[in-house]
């Protein structure tokens, strides 16, 4: 056992290492996404937003973080306890499993897998769980309603999103995420497969229960959805999961679309730029026009989310599956043909 | 190799445990809770074995759209009065019958085979075809090519399924308005955007 110990001890720990150099800078993410968030929703409402708590409000999230970390977890009487703080847990773990198959760069990842897109689509599927399990485990009716919308919501849009990416993997001939990456060098795929992409960037927006999906947390209508019993660190734990997969599906929408670290043009000053730096600079784009949707877009009723999801976007992206892969066909553009 | 071992034996300890938790335990929800901890745990015995394209169709096939229903449903039961503790004794006989036919069937189809333990890391890579290829190439290659017709035989069963449970729980209701929204969005010409004066009001 010593030996075993020996061998795998400098392994585990630059495992280790490697997750908390994901970590750490994803955590520092989502302090900065909530403060543009509200910054960007205060600009267009013409508010200031947060700024007190340090220079131009940048220390409110954290100070935010900080009540919520001292306030008391409230554990309502009728819930089933254990499954109630094990459905925070759960939502944030996932959120932060997704990004260990994220490239920022050439070879920058922390698991090269060849399935890395299913594995992602596995995980974000998985996201449901948290939400579940929270609003069951409540034992009271608003986070129940609130769990039933989401389920429904994000299983229904999960199927859009499904075929989006076999659009794009037929255009890339592998689900390797680096490699859909590197298959983006002439052209970036939001060209070709525009429509694909706006109903990948609407899908996200409902797969993330954002405005104007936001149905599972209608504060007019469910108080708080799913997240109404939760108070102190367990409500963080969801805010953070929440954001964090946010930040993924922005993540997504600029590996699948915008051509993940590649620069624009191919040139001398802007090739010299390292690519997590186009890869991020990508990312806050995606995450401001989530933000600007946010900030436009009134709630949608929920039939009519329902009806967007399986008459308009399921029959879209079903026939741009078919048609993307005739065109290929017929044109002989498909890898490995 | 003893890193694989041990992987090994946590997820399929996980597995048989979580299994008679989904049996024993009393509350429904937790059963279909612990039923998708052992999904997930044998989509780990799949990437052990390099299978990594079956785990994920695992997780997104049966961890994120089956079992989601099976909670759906299962969530919404009133299981507190459905629960007698006298009928669990009246299921084991079918439960020991159900386990000796499926013993019986492992044991048929293992005295048929050989096993060579010796030269276990061929199993990783059966067919020589397909070395080189990722599992989700050599899957796409021979499920499109050879296994075509049953394929496409199995989709259409779960077609006929779906359309199947659909007529049966469809009932039309007298009197029920609906929302025509491609006539609400052609109806141009009936909209008017009026300027409306202060004090003077407007004439519909």
């Amino acid at each position: 056992m010593i030996s075993l110990a020996q061998t795998y001890f400098i392994e585990v720990m630059t495992i280790i290492l490697y997750c908390l150099l994901i970590f750490v800078p994803l955590l520092l993410g989502v302090v900065m996404a909530l403060y543009a968030d509200r910054k960007i929703w205060a600009a267009v409402q013409k508010r200031r937003g947060p700024n007190v708590v340090g220079p131009y409000g940048l220390f409110q999230v954290p100070a935010d973080g900080l009540k919520f970390i001292f306030k008391e977890i409230i554990l309502p009487d009728g819930s089933d306890k254990t499954v109630f703080l094990i459905a925070p847990i759960i939502t944030l773990a996932l959120s932060i499993t997704a990004w260990a198959v994220v490239p920022v760069q050439a070879g920058v990842v922390l698991a090269n897998i060849n399935v890395g897109i299913l594995y992602i689509f596995a995980i974000s599927s998985l996201g449901v769980y948290g939400i579940l399990m929270a609003g069951w485990s409540s034992n009271s009716k608003y986070p129940f309603f609130g769990a039933l919308r989401s389920a429904a919501q994000m299983v229904s849009y999960e199927v859009s999103i499904g075929f989006v990416i076999i659009t794009v993997l037929l255009c890339v001939g592998s689900l390797n995420l680096t490699e859909i990456v590197m298959a983006q060098k002439t052209m970036w795929f939001f060209i070709p497969l525009f429509p694909m992409f706006i109903v990948f960037f609407i899908s996200a927006l409902a797969e993330t229960n954002r405005p104007p999906f936001d149905l599972p947390e209608a504060e007019s209508e469910l108080v708080a959805g799913y997240q109404t019993e939760y108070s102190g660190m367990p409500f963080v734990l969801f805010l953070f999961g929440e954001y964090i997969n946010i930040l993924l599906m922005c993540a997504m929408t600029t590996i699948l679309f915008l051509g993940g670290w590649l620069p624009p043009i191919d040139i001398y000053p802007l090739n010299a730029v390292p690519g997590f730096v186009w890869f991020l600079l990508k990312v806050i784009f995606v995450f401001y026009l989530f933000a600007m949707v946010k900030a436009f877009v009134p709630r949608y009723r929920y039939d009519q989310l329902m009806r967007l999801g399986w008459k308009v976007f399921l029959p879209l992206s079903l026939f741009a599956v078919v048609a993307t892969s005739s065109i290929l066909f017929f044109f002989n553009l498909a890898p490995g043909m | 190799m003893t890193a694989q071992l041990l992987t090994f034996y946590l997820f399929s300890g996980v597995i048989l445990i979580s299994s008679l938790m989904v049996i024993s335990t009393k509350n429904p929800v937790h059963s279909v809770l612990f039923l998708i901890l052992s999904f997930l745990n044998a989509a780990g015995l799949f990437v052990i074995l390099h299978a990594e394209f079956l785990a994920m169709i695992l997780i997104i096939v049966y961890v994120g759209a089956v079992a989601v229903l099976f909670l759906f449903v299962v969530m919404m039961l009133d299981f507190k009065t459905s629960i007698n503790k006298d009928n669990i004794l009246q299921y084991i006989p079918i439960g020991i019958l159900i386990g000796v036919v499926f013993v019986a069937e492992l044991v048929i189809v293992l005295i048929n085979t050989k096993f060579d333990l010796s030269n276990i890391q061929v199993l990783p890579n059966p067919l020589s075809d397909f070395i080189g290829k990722s599992n989700t190439e050599a899957i796409g290659s021979v499920l499109y090519t050879d296994y075509i017709l049953y394929f496409q035989l199995s989709g259409v069963i779960l077609l006929v399924a779906m359309i199947g449970s659909i007529v049966l729980t469809l009932r039309e209701r007298e009197g029920v308005k609906r929302q025509a929204v491609s006539e609400q969005l052609q109806r141009q010409g009936k909209i008017d955007l009026v300027d409306v004066k202060s004090g003077k009001g407007v004439d519909i």
